[in-house]
This record gives structure tokens, sequence and C-alpha cells, in this order.
């Protein structure tokens, strides 16, 4: 299932614009990839990070690997509640287990991201 | 055909191949200094001559001599015990196996090396080992870097001379900014530190004992340098442990060590052992294995790698360090010594460790001309000023049968007549009042 209210990235992250922030987290299909998640490093609140940059890593008992950042923008908070529990990003990839939020961000490039049907033909044509 | 087949016809033909005439034009991009000064190679020996030459060459070592040589490795007695133990085939391999399935002996000693560690240093989680004390802290000071995202570390002039040549052959490619303290040969200067501190400072490094042999508290550091952001990282001398202040203690965030004297013989510079501890905030940045221990699907203990998201097999170039093993033999080796001696044991060994020191420190003061460079209490080991170059005076004891010391114009200039003496408890007073005899006999002549 996956969600029509976010745009995604090709990269297996959610995009949710929500009251002048961007919420962004891993899709569910990135969660299963992973397995399960130990840690994750998060970025400073307030750094800015360009389209595609290194922002924060995601530790699991078989991977570590990146998220980049879906759009240019501003870190305005990072979900504090994974440090003690990281499984939520197995656990509720779209909802409790957000990474990030980002201020400050480029409109036009949030047009560009693929919206969920994309992303599901995305999937399909990946696999 | 002959496995190692390489007749002249074959050598010619492979020449040939290459386009140059011979041996000598094939490797002529080899600077003549380095290059050997002939490829015409000794005739084969037989087994006897060749086991004959060795031994020869071998006698020329002075293994017999009375050491009171120190410098981050010391002269500790070793219990049969450990050889025996360490020495068993089920341990004794030059690859260390980690896979929990057939390793539980390994990795088990792995994690009971782990805890005396955390016991000696009072810091929260250790790592299965590294190389040695200088790689120790080079990989504490890249935990620092990473943590921090900052490019300065800051060097007490009280560590290791040794180590910090490490230090500099490891980061001569990083854009690392070293800054290293002016030397004073008691305890660390708060002011010269101080005043190297600045925003983009990650660590201060100290060591306790320092290369001098003083004793220091370095609590006020640590919390001054806590005010700053900054990390503090110490190298300790774990036989001194039982008896001072620990890194724990003092508040420091990365301790760090040679664990040579834990049942390791002395060997010309290896294979020793580093141990590297920390806190439980900063285990993510902590390099090479770390074991857990856990239980199993039938739900018995069971031991086990743990936290490889750090290692460079998972986390590819952005891996903070590249060691991807552990010193298990030698880490073996510490973990047998500690657990024979147990803690009052391993106490008394530094009580006589450093009864002994102050013994010998009191003999040698009484030769005129000799002084201790005593500005604060020391362990087992402590500078002395001679009135003459102490590589001289080195010299004329090693033929006597004493090695009287570390001389320190080496790695200091301005210290050419300092000599830094060690003594651990396998000194006698014979052997100490034989040393204090033959050096006033030395220096009077």
């Amino acid at each position: 299932m996956i969600p029509k209210d976010r745009k995604y990235t090709q990269a297996h992250e959610w995009v949710k614009e929500q009251d002048g922030e961007l919420i962004v987290g891993i899709t569910e299909h990135a969660q299963e990839e992973l397995g399960d998640i130990t840690f994750i490093e998060m970025p400073e609140v307030d750094e800015k990070y360009e389209q595609g940059a290194d922002c924060a890593e995601i530790e699991s008992v078989k991977a570590a690997s990146e998220i980049y950042m879906p759009i240019t923008g501003v870190i305005s908070a990072i979900n504090e509640e994974l440090e003690d529990e990281p499984e939520k990003v197995n656990n509720s990839p779209f909802e409790q287990g957000w990474i990030i939020k980002i201020k400050d961000y480029d409109q036009s490039q949030l047009n560009e991201l693929l919206d969920a049907e994309g992303y599901s033909k995305f999937l399909e044509d990946s696999q | 055909m002959s496995f190692t087949a390489n007749t002249p016809e074959q050598q010619k033909a492979m020449l040939k191949d290459c386009g140059v005439s011979g041996i000598e034009e094939l490797f002529k991009d080899i600077p003549k200094e380095v290059a050997p000064k002939s490829f015409a190679l000794p005739r084969a020996h037989a087994e006897m001559e060749i086991q004959q030459l060795f031994d020869d060459i071998a006698a020329k070592n002075y293994t017999h001599l009375t050491k009171f040589l120190g410098g981050g490795y010391y002269d500790h007695f070793i219990p049969a015990a450990v050889n025996d133990l360490a020495g068993r085939s089920e341990f004794y391999t030059a690859y260390t196996p980690y896979q929990p399935e057939l390793s539980q002996g390994t990795l088990q000693a792995i994690y009971e090396y782990q805890t005396q560690i955390c016991r000696l240093t009072d810091m929260e989680v250790s790592n299965a080992s590294v190389y040695d004390g200088g790689t120790a802290l080079y990989e504490a000071c890249q935990m620092a870097l990473k943590q921090t995202k900052r490019s300065k570390i800051v060097l007490d002039s009280g560590v290791n001379p040794v180590y910090r040549n490490m230090l500099h052959s490891y980061t001569t490619n990083l854009s690392i900014d070293f800054a290293t303290t002016e030397v004073t040969h008691g305890q660390s200067s708060r002011e010269k530190l101080f005043s190297e501190l600045d925003d983009s400072t990650a660590a201060v490094i100290l060591q306790n004992p320092n290369f001098f042999g003083s004793i220091d508290d370095h609590s006020d550091i640590v919390e001054h340098c806590h005010e700053k952001g900054i990390l503090v990282i110490q190298s300790v001398y774990p036989v001194a442990m039982s008896l001072l202040k620990t890194p724990g203690e003092m508040g420091v965030d990365i301790a760090t060590g040679e664990g040579q004297s834990l049942g390791i013989p002395l060997s010309f510079g290896g294979p020793y052992l580093g141990f590297i501890a920390t806190r439980k905030k900063l285990t993510r940045k902590l390099p090479g294995r770390i074991v857990g221990r856990t239980t199993d699907p039938a739900g018995k203990e069971t031991f086990a790698l743990t936290l490889q998201a750090r290692e460079q097999h998972i986390k590819r170039q952005k891996a903070t360090s590249n060691i991807c093993t552990n010193q298990a033999l030698c880490a073996l080796r510490a973990h047998i010594y500690l657990s024979l001696l147990g803690k009052e044991g391993f106490k008394e060994i530094a009580n006589l460790c450093h009864s002994k020191a102050q013994y010998t420190k009191q003999r040698l003061q009484q030769i005129p001309g000799v002084e201790v460079k005593e500005s604060s209490p020391t362990f087992n080991e402590f500078t002395l000023e001679l009135p003459t170059n102490a590589e001289d005076i080195v010299g004329k004891l090693v033929e006597r049968g004493i090695a009287p010391g570390l001389p320190l114009g080496q790695f200091y200039k301005g210290m050419e007549n300092f000599l830094l003496v060690a003594v651990t408890e396998k000194r006698t007073k014979y052997e100490m009042g034989m040393f204090a005899e033959i050096l006033e006999d030395t220096i009077c002549q």
C-alpha cells in the first residue's frame, strides 16, 4: 500500500507537505529491504542540504544506507523518538517512523518528485 | 613441469616479452639507494647451515640484561599458565574465527576481555582490541573528529613520543591540525594546554602516568574541555589502573592504552595489544570488532559480534576505521593474565612496582651528580638527569649486563642527559642495588 497523500523519490523516500514543512521518511519497500533497523544517525537541526546530499544514515542488522535529501532545504526537526525506538521505522514507515522535517525548501523540486502511482510503477519496473 | 619453474630460458623469454635486455634493466626504476647491490644470490644452504646462521644472528641480541627499560613497554612477569592456555590449539590460530556457530569459546573470551578492560578503565564500552597502544590512540582521534565534526587535535607533550610519531605517520595525508604543547617533564601544564584550545578543537590527548612517569589527576582538564565541547582522550598504563584514579573517574571520553604489560612478552615492537574503551554515547564511533552477549533461539546465553553496521564491510566508504579484526591472541593472553591475578593480585603487582621504583629512586639519587626530576608523584617510572650523555652511560651499563633505561635525547632536544628508568615487580633488591653501584661506578670513572 502506497499512500496517495505524498510524493516519492527513486531512493525510496517519501515526502509529505504539512503545515509549511516537509515530512520525510522511507517507504514500506525500503524498510523491508533494510531489515530490522537498529540506529539512525540524524543531521543537525538548522543545517542546510542540497537535493541529493547525504543527510542521515540508517543502520540495520545487515546494512548501512544513506538518506538523501529529497529536496534542497533546511532541517527543521528530527524524529527524536527513533533514538530509543528505531523499530518504528519498520513498524510504521509512513506515520510514526518519519525521520526528518524540512523547512525553507524549493517548491519547484517538490513538483518533480513521483506521485504514488509513479512510484508504484517505478517499483514494478525495477523488480 | 616444476611448480616454481624459472629456468634461464624462461627468464630470457620473459625479459624478451618485457622488451628489456636483463634483470638490471627490468629493475632500473628502483632508486639506487634502495636497490639491491647485486642480484647474484648466495648458493643454496642446507637446513642445518641456515639454522646455525640464524642462531648466530639471534645470539647477538642482549636478552640476558637486567632491565630497567620502559617507555610504554615493560618487563613484567608472565605466569606459565598464560602461555599454556593461550597456546592451546582451540585458540592458537593466526586467523580469528568470529562465526558464532562455531566460535563460542573465542567470542566468550573476547567478551570477557572487553569486560575486564571496562572494569580496568571504568569506562562503559570496550572493543575487542586493536594492534597496539599507538593505533588505539589514532583510532580514538578519528572517533573524536567524527563525533565533534571538528578538525584539530591537541597533544600534551607528556604523551609517549612513539605514539605521537605513529599519529603523525597515520595522519600525514589527512587534513587534521595537530598542536603539541611545549615539553614539561612533570604534570601537564594547564596553561599551555588551554592556550591551544579553540572552536575547531575536537579532542585533547593526555597520558597518565605521562611519558616521564608523572602521575596526574586530569579531572580539571576534562571539565574545562567539556565546557567547550572538546572530548578528552587519555592513554593509560593498565598496570597502574588498580592504584590510580581511572579515566572513567576523571570523566574522560575515550581511554586507550598499550596492553603489552598484561601477559604479553617484550618482542621488538610486537605483536602487542591496543585497548580502547569509551562511553555509551560514543559506541557507534568505536572502531573494530565488538562482541556482545545475547540469547539464542533456545534461550541459552550466547556470544556474537554486534553493532557491525559501524564497520567497513557494511558501512563501506563512510566507515571511520578500516580495522576489521582484533588482536585476538594477545587479547586472550591479557584476559588469562588478568583472570589469573584477580583483582587483589593485580593490585599487589602494582604496589610492588611502585614500592620497588621508590626504592630504586632513593638508591639512585644518592649518587653524586644524579638528580631525580621529581615535580610530581610517580608510579613505576621516573626521569633522571645524569651528569653526562645518557646514551653513553647506557652503552657502558649494557656492557655490564644492565639495561638502565631509555635515554630521552632521541626524543627531546635538550634532554641528552636524561634517562627514563622503569622498575617492575621482577626486579630484586640485589638487582636494584647492583644498578645503583654500577651506575655510580660508571659516572665516577
